[in-house]
């Protein structure tokens, strides 16, 4: 349980770090690399290297290849939703979510299963 | 346009909507653990670029817009929506960026010290961020020139 509460504070501040400086960038599309930032990533790695190894972080390390190639096809599909249709970003981005699982869990069962 | 620091977003982000990123961010960052002590390290790994505060920053990104644009009686729709995408298209060009990130602390993590490896592989997350943004920047400032000499040419004949 702690450990949980520990991922919990340190994700949520250095994903909030993050976002600040991304906020505080212009122009937008600059900013918006702050949005793909490891920031979740750095959090959970150097916790899991303290807890699990090195070793351990490295498979996670490896999965989350594909979990970034998601994110690309997840935010390339958001702007150009976003630039073409007349939709809120709330709902362009929660309703293009399964994208993101769709292309990560397809990449984990072609690439990462075996 | 060159990158430059603007603080007054950070006076138009209400305490609430930190709050939000925070708990989102804490959120994702727990769960990607217990998913990886549940169903161990290759599918936790692929949580670790889930797009968690993404719908609250395009959010947050179309609302300040939309504001500013209120501010001088306009409605400000489209340009909301227009930040929200190009800040999308950033995020795109970030996550090849964080598949950088990925790919050097899959190789060096185990046979080096972890705090290097993570140092070295977010400093070329960033490098590789920022140059994919400048030859973006670069080809659609030449696209346009190229568009504009075009337009010229046509009308001349």
């Amino acid at each position: 349980m702690s450990q949980i509460v520990i991922r919990f504070v340190v994700g949520g501040t250095v994903v909030s770090l993050f976002a600040i400086v991304g906020d505080l960038l212009k122009p937008k599309s600059f900013a918006g690399l702050f949005g793909a930032a490891p920031s979740v990533a750095l959090a959970t790695l150097c916790l899991t290297v303290a807890t699990e190894g090195a070793s351990y972080a490295a498979i996670e390390a490896h999965s989350m290849m594909a979990g970034a190639i998601a994110l690309f096809a997840y935010a390339s599909f958001v702007s150009c939703v976003m630039m073409r249709y007349q939709l809120k970003a709330f709902w362009v981005t929660i309703c293009v979510m399964p994208l993101w699982f769709a292309v990560a869990f397809g990449l984990w069962s072609l690439w990462l299963r075996s | 346009m060159r990158v430059r620091l603007d603080t007054s977003a950070l006076r138009q982000t209400e305490w609430h909507q930190y709050a939000i990123r925070f708990v989102f961010g804490g959120l994702i960052t727990a769960a990607a653990g217990m998913i990886a002590m549940q169903y161990g390290p290759v599918i936790g790994g692929l949580f670790l670029a889930f797009p968690a505060i993404f719908p609250a920053g395009a959010t947050l990104i179309e609302k300040h817009e939309k504001v500013k644009k209120q501010k001088v009686g306009m409605r400000g729709m489209v340009r909301g929506r227009q930040a929200a995408s190009v800040d999308a298209a950033g995020a795109a060009m970030g996550s090849v960026g964080l598949f950088i990130f990925a790919l050097l602390v899959c190789e060096f993590i185990s046979n080096h010290r972890a705090w290097m490896a993570l140092l070295v592989a977010t400093a070329a997350w960033l490098v590789v961020s920022v140059l994919l943004w400048q030859i973006r920047k670069r080809a659609s400032t030449m696209r346009r020139k190229t568009h504009s000499g075009f337009k010229v040419n046509h009308v001349e004949r």
